[in-house]
């Protein structure tokens, strides 16, 4: 178990560069940034129906290739929780959020910080804190995750 | 529809990006938020290693008068911070670290994330929708 830590750095910062080269086509092919909750998120609120077509494709492409991706891997699982009634408020808390913040983990995260936006490297902050703390409670205190 | 064929490749790798770094895995995630347990600093590399590329695209961008398409860049980025920013800043954080989904690796995981990541998925989505009523709300007392 130990052994195999630090691979996984290794594969994370690989997937990372990968992630960040998504980004990199996205702004200078297309021009748009590459923030997941505000491609979806202008679908769902229907800000972003006029480049509707742009962010379906994007969509399309995000949920479809990893799974071709999967047969390389001996198990591939979110492992997420089995408790729905947290699986639904961790999504309803996603979803308000994000849109809210106008960005999430990809818009705030990789390309804010990326450009020294004071907006995202401050989201950035708040979600990392209140990530921790609300983790932290609900697995060591309340016990439910 | 050269456009839509760039933003499939996009979200093509930045799915595959998604699912190579781990960050699918929802014990990645909240290993790294889980100060207090089996700490797992992979998330660290993921966000290192995205913000290189990305760092070198906003300085070619910042040569360019147009993106390879045609159309305008992004604006320079809002300075302002705001309360909105700020408290969604939060609630995301906090649902992160409840389920260790964020949107992009929820959507990249809906194929074989089994129910849970469908239920997920639906939340969020119900989240959003409801977001600029919540905006409506979160202003109102943010001014009062």
């Amino acid at each position: 178990m130990i052994g195999s830590i630090p691979q996984d750095w290794i594969w994370g910062f690989v997937g990372g560069l990968m992630i960040g080269s998504a980004a990199a086509l996205y702004l200078l092919v297309n021009g748009r940034i590459m923030g997941a909750s505000g491609i979806v998120g202008g679908l769902v609120d229907r800000s972003g129906w006029a480049t509707a077509p742009e962010r379906i494709a994007f969509i399309a492409g995000l949920i479809a290739v990893p799974p071709l991706l999967v047969p390389l891997y001996d198990n591939v699982s979110t492992n997420i929780t089995q408790n729905l009634g947290v699986v639904v408020v961790a999504g309803l808390l996603v979803g308000v959020g994000t849109r809210l913040a106008n960005g999430c983990t990809s818009g705030h995260g990789v390309c804010g910080i990326s450009r020294f936006s004071l907006r995202g490297m401050v989201a950035t902050v708040f979600y990392l804190l209140a990530g921790g703390i609300t983790m932290v409670a609900a697995r060591h205190l309340l016990g439910i995750i | 529809m050269k456009r839509n064929i760039f933003a499939f490749l996009a979200g093509g790798l930045f799915g595959a990006g998604l699912l190579v770094s781990g960050m699918v895995d929802t014990t990645k995630v909240q290993g790294w938020l889980d100060v207090f347990g089996a700490w797992d600093p992979t998330l660290a590399f993921v966000l290192g290693g995205a913000i290189l590329p990305m760092a070198v695209a906003w300085r070619v961008a910042a040569r360019r008068r147009v993106a390879v398409l045609g159309n305008a860049l992004p604006e320079k980025p809002d300075p302002r911070l705001g309360h909105n920013l700020v408290i969604g800043s939060l609630l995301f954080g906090a649902g992160w670290g409840l389920a260790g989904l964020c949107p992009g690796p929820a959507m990249a995981s809906l194929s074989f994330g089994g129910a849970g990541g469908l239920v997920f998925m639906a939340a969020m989505i119900v989240g959003m929708m409801a977001a600029p009523a919540v905006r409506v709300q979160v202003d109102r007392l943010a001014t009062a």
